[in-house]
Formats: structure tokens, sequence, C-alpha cells
């Protein structure tokens, strides 16, 4: 690697932890903004017990001081306490939605992968037959419908009118249809970026030159086409992760799914600040995260990219 | 006599006056057209564009002119009448069911309205909610875009004539906003936001469009500007260095003329082109957020908020999730494809 690449990889992991904090500072100080603070909404509360809430969890500090704290217990992985949920942890609730909504995020994240590419360097390499415009077809559908109607619409098929598969994630076999809705979306826009990148690749010289060689069609196609129409599929890495952590939102609570994105939802409806914030934090970070790897391995994969 | 082929000798043939026949070659084929009806030319010999059109725009007629005679109202409690006990007869209709008072109407020879998709559980029919949904969508859409539009347009034109710190500012700015999780800042402003606007708007004319969608107009005009911004800076800087601007220059032509005739032509399609494609995705985004619970306020219908509506009924209910699901992915699709379809037909550059 050249001092080029990684100043570049330098100049984005700064940007990436720049952003982050961005995203704290954005959450705390919006958090902030509502009036009377987190417990105005409870039932008629004296104002001692509102004075002795506001010590506990420290809103009668300044501002600043209030700020710096939750800025220094963030990086700690520490939102303090769920503010409806008594007892528990920020951190305890999001690692125990994690279980669930990672395990549902991760199978859907490798199927769209690898159904997408698939179905992509099929598509491209029958160019014009009845397989692409099938294909096709049914891509520009699903990518133009937003998720919860996907997730609504595969409910009441499967598991309503056929009674395949139950609508509860919590039950056996639960999951399947979230990560069936989770990664159609995703699978059919890998589709389209690898039929098109495909057909691309398959008109450079190089292609030429390998069958003119002599080179099997199955070696030219695994080892000369698809690797090279793969580059751009890296760099939605990024926001095909942010795809599948917002469209959870949704589908948890569609499938009634345990998982992060339904904990998430139920905090905005309740007003439990502290887990808006906690969650808001944690996603962003996967997602901050993803898109700096997906952008450092395309540099890495593709040295002809040019940084500036 | 046969000409030698190196022979310098002037052909006179050549220069004689032409004939009529030869003049029919020297007609124009078509006359000259300018780039809008060229534009709209290759926009309308594109079926799926043009289809996409058609749709696009039997949706927004319907969805504005059918409420004014419809005889239903979409806020309208069709069991609850004053001055007579609630009749639950209306409630949870099926398509084109009758409720007992109106079958007892119809029996003393009145006519009826039927209630083409049935009504809701609170007795609202729903075909109307169904139009007027459509409706706050695409008003929704549009005034977003347009929002998207004047924010971006002002800042990347500043960003784009000023250069320099301003520039530098400015686009900095857009690098951050662009590396946020959007969805997520936009879950978190919706969600403080609909507590701090409500009591700040009560009396003044926007409470009427509701606390919730001017929540969700500054989130566009927080958040959705940058790609405009960039787009639009881009365009001014790459343009003021093209070579016929120079020509133009160099001819002696006046800014105002180079404005006119180089610039804002070869703007503008590129930011129409990108307004249109805003427009899907601005309703996409209101209908995730109603979804959530965050959309439009109630008693309003938006198609996001009747689907999320129909998701406690689903067993028994199914065709109420069902219809404005599909009527949102009709409007998106077609969005979607029309706005690919002005790309293909106004984008200079791709043509070449």
């Amino acid at each position: 690697m050249d001092t080029k690449t990684l100043t570049y990889i330098l100049k984005r992991i700064v940007m990436a932890v720049f952003t982050l904090w961005a995203v704290i500072t954005i959450t705390f100080f919006v958090m902030h903004a509502v009036p009377g603070g987190p417990f105005t909404r409870e039932k008629a509360i004296s104002a001692e017990a509102q004075a002795a809430l506001n010590a506990k969890y420290g809103l009668d500090k300044p501002l600043f001081e209030q700020y710096t704290t939750y800025l220094g217990d963030a990086i700690h992985g520490n939102f303090g306490p769920s503010i409806k949920q008594r007892g528990r942890m920020v951190t305890d609730v999001i690692a125990d939605g994690m279980k669930t909504s990672a395990k549902i995020g991760i199978i859907a994240l490798i199927i769209a992968t690898f159904f997408g590419i698939v179905f992509g360097a099929i598509a491209a390499l029958r160019r014009n037959t009845i397989f692409d415009r099938a294909i096709m077809v049914m891509t520009t559908a699903f990518v133009s419908m937003p998720s919860f109607i996907m997730g609504s619409l595969l409910l009441i098929l499967f598991a309503i009118k056929l009674g395949w598969l139950p609508a509860n994630g919590a039950a056996k076999h639960g999951l399947i249809l979230p990560i069936i809705t989770l990664s159609l979306y995703p699978m059919s826009y890998i589709t389209r970026l690898t039929r098109s990148s495909m057909l691309d690749v398959l008109g450079q010289d190089y292609i030429r030159t390998a069958k003119a060689k002599g080179v099997s069609e199955r070696n030219v196609i695994v080892h000369h086409a698809l690797k090279n129409s793969l580059i751009p599929v890296i760099t939605y890495f990024g926001p095909e992760l942010a795809y599948i952590v917002t469209g959870s939102l949704v589908v948890e609570q569609i499938f009634a799914v345990p998982g992060i994105g339904r904990y998430f939802v139920n905090s905005i409806t309740g007003r439990d600040y502290t887990l808006i914030m906690g969650t808001t934090i944690v996603l962003a970070a996967l997602i901050v995260i993803m898109n700096l790897v997906s952008d450092i391995m395309y540099k890495i994969v593709d040295p002809r990219i040019n940084l500036e | 006599m046969a000409n030698n082929p190196l022979s310098m000798q002037v052909n006179m043939d050549d220069f004689l006056p032409a004939t009529d026949e030869e003049k029919e070659y020297m007609v124009q084929m078509r006359p000259s057209s300018t780039f809008f009806r060229d534009g709209c030319r290759r926009l309308f010999k594109n079926k799926v564009a043009f289809v996409s059109m058609i749709v696009i725009i039997l949706i927004t007629l319907s969805s504005i002119f059918i409420p004014m005679f419809w005889p239903y109202s979409y806020k309208t409690q069709l069991g609850v009448q004053p001055g007579h006990p609630v009749d639950p007869s209306f409630n949870n209709l099926a398509p084109m069911e009758y409720s007992t008072t109106e079958q007892a109407a119809m029996e003393r020879g009145e006519s009826v309205f039927p209630h083409f998709f049935g009504t809701d559980d609170h007795g609202r029919d729903y075909f109307i909610r169904i139009v007027y949904g459509t409706r706050i969508s695409l008003a929704v859409g549009f005034f977003a875009s347009i929002i998207v539009l004047v924010v971006g347009m002002t800042l990347g034109s500043i960003a784009g004539f000023m250069g320099g710190r301003v520039d530098m500012v400015i686009m900095r700015i857009v690098d951050v906003i662009y590396s946020l999780p959007d969805m997520l800042m936009v879950i978190l402003l919706a969600s403080v936001m609909r507590e701090t606007l409500g009591s700040a708007l009560e009396g003044t004319v926007l409470q009427a469009i509701g606390s919730n969608i001017i929540s969700l107009f500054i989130i566009f005009a927080l958040l959705y500007w940058c790609s405009m911004a960039r787009l639009i800076r881009g365009q001014i800087l790459s343009l003021r260095e093209q070579e016929y601007v120079l020509a133009a220059e160099a001819t002696g032509a006046k800014a105002g003329w180079i404005i006119k005739t180089h610039l804002i032509p070869n703007c503008i399609s590129v930011i129409i082109i990108s307004t249109a494609l805003q427009i899907p995705s601005a309703i996409f985004t209101e209908s995730f957020l109603s979804f959530l619970g965050l959309g439009v306020n109630a008693p309003m219908p938006s198609l996001g908020s009747l689907a999320s509506e129909a998701l406690n009924g689903i067993t028994s209910y199914s065709y109420r999730l069902v219809i404005p699901a599909l009527v949102i992915s009709l409007i998106v699709l077609s969005l979607n494809l029309f706005g690919d379809g002005l790309r293909d037909a106004f984008d200079p550059k791709l043509n070449q």
C-alpha cells in the first residue's frame, strides 16, 4: 500500500469519527430541545419528586456539563438507564434486541448479496432473453416498494392467506418472513448493479483477449468478468446495511420480532429519551463504520480509482 | 471526352444552377426544433415513460377532483350523526356493502351512494380516505421536493459563485450531513419536532396543515438539500469553464446573454430531472414516517398512515392494507420510471 492510499484511509477514519461525534452531539441537543424534559408526560408528580428524578438522571446540572458527561459515557458504551423500562440500562436493552436483529440483518445481508450477484450475472449473460426481462421486471417492482409494504404484503400472502409461515416473529420459523422482506430490496438493487457493471465488463478488450487465448467460457466469466464487475457492489455494502437497519425498524414492528428496531419504535411512541438516544447512536455507529469499511475496501480492490 | 484524373482543369458542369430535381434533395426533412420540443419528442417516444406520465396525471387529477363531488368526506364518521344514537352498522363495512340504515333507505326507494372500498373501523368511507391520502402523499412529495430545490439551489449557487472560503464551509457541511445516517436522523427529528412544534404553531395558519407535515418539510429542508446543492455547484463550476462560454465571451457576448442562452438551458434540465426524482423519495420517506406513527396528524389520512392503521385488522380486512400499498407502489414506480424517461430525454450529455 502506498502512502496515498494510507492518507486516504486515515482521512476517511477521521471523517467517520467526526461524523459519529456529530451524531452524538445532534442527538443530545435535539433531545434536550423537547420542552420540559422527559418527565413532563408522566402522571402529575410533585415538585419534590420531579426534582429528585432530575437529580437522579443528572438533569439538574448545566447543559454543557450534561453533554460532556453523556459524550464520555457514550464513548464507553454507557447510555444510562432507560427512563421507561425501570431498572434496565439502555445498553442492556440494546444488547438484548441486537441478538435477534443482528441474526436477521446478517442473514438478510448474505442472502441479498449472494442472490443479487447470481441473478445480476445471469441477467447480464442471458441479455435480452426471457430470464433477463423477468429479472428486470421483478427488481424494478421491488425497488419501488417501501419495506413496510413489502412486509405487509408478504405477511398477508404467506401468513394469512396461505398459512405457510407464522406471522409472529417470536414463533418457530418466524424469522423467515422478516428476513425475506429485508433482503428483497437490496437483492434487487445488487442485481441491477451487477447486471449493468457485468455488461460493461463483458464489452472490455481483456474479455475478448481472454476468449481469444482459448480460456474456457466458465473461466472467463468467473475469473475475468465476475471478479471485475463486483467492484461497484462493494460500494453498496454501506447503503445496504443502512437500508437493512432502517428497514428492520418497520419490519420488526410488522412481524412482532423482539429486536432493536421494535424497541426503538416503541421508545419513540413511549418517549423513552435515553433509549432513543442510545439506539440512534449505536445504529448510526454501525452504518458509519460499514460505510468506512466499504469505502476502504473499494479503494484497495480497485487501485485504478482516483481518490480526488 | 475522358478527363485525365490528374488534370487540374475544372469541370464546368459542377457549377451549373441546380435543377428542381436536385433541389428536392436539399429540402429540410423536418423543421429545426428547439431543445425543449426535441426533448418532448424523445419523451413521448419512450413508451414506458409516456405510460407512467399518463398514470401520474390520472392519479393526480383524480386525487384533486374526486373529493370535490364525492358525497362522503374523509373525516365524517357516517354512523355518528347529531341527534341520533351512534349507528355501529356503519363500521367495518366490506366493499360495496351497505349499513342497515342505508338498506332501509334503499328499500324506501332512495338512492344511496355505494362504498366502493367499504368503511373503516370508525365508519368512514374508505374510498375517499384513499383518494384523500393519495392527495396528501402527492402534495407532501411535491412540496418537499420544491423545498429541497429552493434550499439546495440557493446554497449550491452561493457556493459555486462565491468560491473560496464560503464554498469550502458549505461543502464541508454538505459532507457531514451526507455521511449522517439520514433515516435515523429523520426519525429523531420527527419524534422531537412533533412535541415542540405543536404548541408553537397554535393559532397560526400553519396549524391547519398539521405540525407533523411542517416538521417533515423542515426535515427535508435541513437534510436533503445536500445532493441538490452539490449538483448545482458542480454544474455552475463546470459550465463556467466550458469552451462555448469562452467562445461566446470571445465573440463579445454580454453576461446576460451567456446566462440566458448557455448557462440556464444547460443547467435547467439537470435540475428538473433531479427534482422530479426527489418526489418519489419524499413520498417514500413520508409513508415510512407515517407508518411509524410520525407522519400526518389524525384524522388526516396519508397512504402510509392508512397502511399503518390497516395493520391492526390485517387478518379480517387485509384489502385495507393492500389498496394503499398498491397505490403507493404505483405512484413511486411511475414517478421513478417517468423521472428516468425525463433524464433520457432531456439530459443532452447522455445523448452523445
